[in-house]
């Protein structure tokens, strides 16, 4: 690419890049509905029906939302040969503004995904005062099925985007010792592009909303209130946010790894986060596909998944667990490879096993290309393809067995240091477990005919994800805020947010497996009152866990602004992010940081994982 | 102030491995398309469908495929006014196809009106191709328009190749199609 004329942008607004964005997105949704609208008309169709006109216009919208934003200024101009008005601010300004940095885009994927966290999970209150009582006590069942399915997929979103999107994209290219990733444009595109997305979820509420779930099967996704328009294009969305940073993932690991840093030698967050980016650029466009499918019967008079018109609605599940239990691994891979990271630095041991571990993960990897039907037990496959799909499943728990291991080995007579990040990940640990063990039943046919669509199924996902995925966010939240924001979190307010949401956490979902094998259904907004007081248990656990984020709030807020100012290298780490200053300089290092060993010899004298030139040894 | 590439890094080989990763992705998309209209209609072959005038719309996009690959060939010598040429060629049979397509779409707007099994695999899968023959076209419109300005030479020419590569993916996707829809 050709330099870029940097011209500074002195009178610019904070707020210009956005509002300019919201002004030629308005611009672009205003000629695509109108498009729309006008072909509707000319083919003597109804042209002002809602799904079509909303379709056509959101897509123009989009394109004029991300031009606004950031991309003619940055981007079109060059390729237009004309001169880039662009430069990147220094101060609060620049997270929100599109911003090329991945630092600033790892702080704005956080910052919007915890947001998105905390909706959902008041979302969650509001299910759990529901099943305080066998009947009704706030919403009627549709309204509750909206509500889950709100609360699903925004929980689903971040589960997807925030440890790859926030930590991804903070931590991977200094952990490679890169100056940022492969494409900081396209970057900061994935994120301008993920950003519309609670936008058209929360919009769902004015369009009637939706009640299909996040798994939104046909024929009811075909049929239901418009908001289901609004959560297809929000899927395909985020979708597209996820390929272009998937790629960009895949490149940066593959080309712009410090010299010495072989894969042999790559951090085991780093080897998460490019093995999940296999998964996310390929897999995800066949949810995209299912979406659009859905769409095309919906609103375009198709008959993919109309039974009636010869189409088959188990088609779509085909194809969205082809995408979706792969996305199951890159919601919770990351959150676990993030545990085994700390859980190495804290242990003061290199991690065990570190060649199985890779290809535990790898295993994983390629197996979950040919697993997805375990999804689709209960809808009437042949028995070869249950014995298939029972093996392959059961396959996986080889390759998880290695990570596992890998963890307690590590764990093992290791001199444990006992801090919130160590804490989070060794309940990483524990409710992974839980989460891998409980699976087992689900993955068997015999006892997932009994157990299916019941809360042992929801009790199962929440501990792997949440148990897996959301512990290890907030393992990386404690483990890089130092890093992040150059100053030090309350030891003892975080250690309480700890011991409280680890709690609160068993206490809500524990239950839940009981329920679900005592036969209460999933989504759905009553249930026989004999079970009212295991509900009764979870609410309130549900109501403690929520509570307890108000004390993460309370002191990652105070400790960013005034918090006392920290080292380089509190943790004592050996990874290249550690070898900087906290936070770091724009593009990352001072000087070129060469790698020369393992990044986990704890305890060998001298070992030393990479050194910057004209740097004294660091690290150690 | 940010870097958009990284000194001691070959930024040629930086896109050109993102390219095909994005070609992968893509080829996952038709994938799911291609494997709804086996899923779908198994061995249906509909009569209706004007095998003549597919034929006819292949062999208009393979000659655009290859007056790509000439123009590209030309840029990296560095003869401006071959590639030139070569590209225009290329637009135009690329427009070609997208009409024949049309034609196409008319007939079979006739045959299978909606509700219809293989209309609906018909025009999504056509559809879909279509799409990213308009986005190949305005692509090669753009190097076409950037070569005229006197951008790109033999040393660098990256995005001639990226766009060359790019509509060679989208020719050979319909060498999937057409059987697809029409021979099977
Ligand atoms: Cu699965």
């Amino acid at each position: 690419m050709a330099a870029t004329a940097l011209i500074a942008r002195t009178r610019d607004w904070a707020f210009g890049p956005i509002l300019r964005g919201l002004l030629t997105g308005l611009v672009g949704f205003s000629l695509g509905a109108g498009f729309t609208a006008g072909v509707r008309a000319l083919a003597g169709a109804d042209a002002i029906a809602f799904g079509p006109v909303i379709f056509g216009g959101y897509w123009f919208g989009l394109a004029g939302w991300l031009l606004g934003v950031g991309v003619w200024r940055t981007w079109a101009r060059e390729w237009l040969g004309m001169p880039v008005d662009w430069t990147m601010r220094n101060g609060w300004q620049r997270y929100f503004d599109f911003t090329t940095d991945h630092k600033v885009i790892g702080v704005q994927y956080l910052v919007t995904f915890l947001g998105m966290f905390f909706l959902a999970g008041l979302l969650a209150m509001l299910m759990r005062i529901e099943h305080l009582t066998g009947g009704q006590v706030l919403f009627s069942p549709s309204q509750y099925n909206y509500v889950m399915s709100l609360h699903g997929i925004t929980m689903i979103f971040v589960a997807v985007a925030a440890v790859i999107g926030g930590f991804g994209n903070y931590a991977v290219p200094i952990m490679i010792g890169a100056a940022d990733m492969a494409y900081p444009r396209l970057n900061a595109l994935s994120y301008w592009l993920a950003a519309p997305v609670p936008v058209l979820l929360l919009a769902t509420f004015f369009a009637g909303g939706f009640d299909a779930g996040w798994t939104s099967y046909p024929p009811l996704a075909v049929e239901n209130r418009d908001g289901q328009i609004l959560f297809n294009l929000a899927f395909i969305t985020l979708g597209l946010s996820s390929i272009a940073g998937s790629i960009n993932f895949i490149v940066t690991v593959t080309k712009l790894r410090a010299r010495g840093l072989s894969f042999g030698r790559l951090p085991i967050f780093v080897w998460g986060v490019f093995a999940m980016s296999l998964l996310g650029f390929f897999f995800t466009q066949y949810v995209a596909a299912a979406m659009m499918m859905t769409l095309l019967d919906r609103l375009f008079g198709m008959v993919f998944f109309d039974a009636a018109g010869g189409g088959d609605p188990l088609l779509y599940q085909h194809i969205f667990w082809f995408y979706s239990h792969p996305a199951v691994y890159i919601m919770g891979i990351p959150g676990l490879a993030l545990a085994l990271e700390v859980i190495t630095h804290f242990s003061r041991k290199p991690l065990f096993a570190y060649r199985w571990v890779v290809g535990g993960i790898l295993a994983i990897t390629a197996l979950s290309a040919v697993v997805w039907a375990h999804h689709m037990f209960t809808a009437g496959l042949s028995d070869i393809e249950l014995f298939f799909f029972v093996t392959t499943t059961e396959l996986i728990s080889i390759p998880t067995g290695l990570i596992f291991l890998g963890a307690l080995g590590t764990i093992w007579g290791g001199r444990l240091w006992l801090r919130t990040p160590m804490l989070f990940a060794l309940a990483v640990i524990f409710n992974f477990l839980i989460g891998g063990l409980t699976g087992i039943f689900l993955a068997d046919v015999f006892t997932d005919i009994h157990l299916q669509d019941t809360f042992f199924v929801v009790a199962h996902f929440h501990y792997t994800i949440v148990g897996a995925g959301i512990f290890g966010l907030f393992a990386g939240i404690y483990y890089w805020f130092p890093k992040i924001t150059g100053r030090s979190y309350s030891e003892f307010w975080a250690k309480l947010h700890f011991w409280w949401m680890f709690l609160g956490f068993n206490m809500t979902f524990l239950p839940m497996f009981w329920l679900g094998l005592n036969g209460m259904n999933r989504r759905v907004a009553s249930y026989p009152s004999d079970l009212e007081a295991l509900n009764v248990v979870a609410s309130l656990g549900g109501f403690f866990l929520g509570a307890g984020f108000l004390v993460f709030l309370a002191n990652i807020v105070v400790s960013w602004v005034r918090g006392p100012a920290a080292s380089a290298n509190p943790w004592r780490a050996r990874t290249l992010e550690w070898h900087t200053s906290s936070p770091p300089p724009v593009e990352n290092f001072e000087s070129e940081p060469e790698v020369v060993g393992h990044p986990y010899d704890y305890g060998t004298p001298g070992a030393v994982h990479a050194m910057l030139a004209g740097a004294e040894e660091e690290g150690g | 102030m940010a870097a958009i590439t990284h000194t001691g890094h070959d930024s040629r080989a930086i896109n050109s491995m993102g390219l095909w990763l994005f070609i992968a992705s893509e080829f996952a998309l038709f994938s799911a398309f291609i494997f709804a209209r086996y899923y779908l209609t198994g061995r249906d072959q509909p009569e209706e469908l004007n095998i003549g005038l597919g034929y006819a719309i292949t062999v208009v996009l393979l000659s655009s495929s290859v007056c790509a690959y000439l123009a590209e060939q030309a840029i990296a010598r560095g003869d401006r006014r071959r590639f030139l040429r070569f590209t225009l060629a290329a637009i135009v049979l690329g427009t070609l196809f997208l009409v024949g397509v049309g034609l196409e779409w008319r007939e079979a707007a006739h045959s299978f009106p909606p509700p219809d099994l293989y209309g609906t695999v018909f025009f999504s899968l056509t559809g879909l191709h279509a799409s990213h023959m308009v986005t190949g076209l305005l692509a090669l419109l753009f190097i076409w328009v950037q070569g005229r300005r006197g951008r790109f030479d033999a040393e660098a020419h990256w995005g001639v190749t990226g766009v060359v590569r790019y509509w060679h993916f989208v020719d050979l996707v319909w060498l999937i199609v057409f059987p697809t829809l029409y021979l099977v």
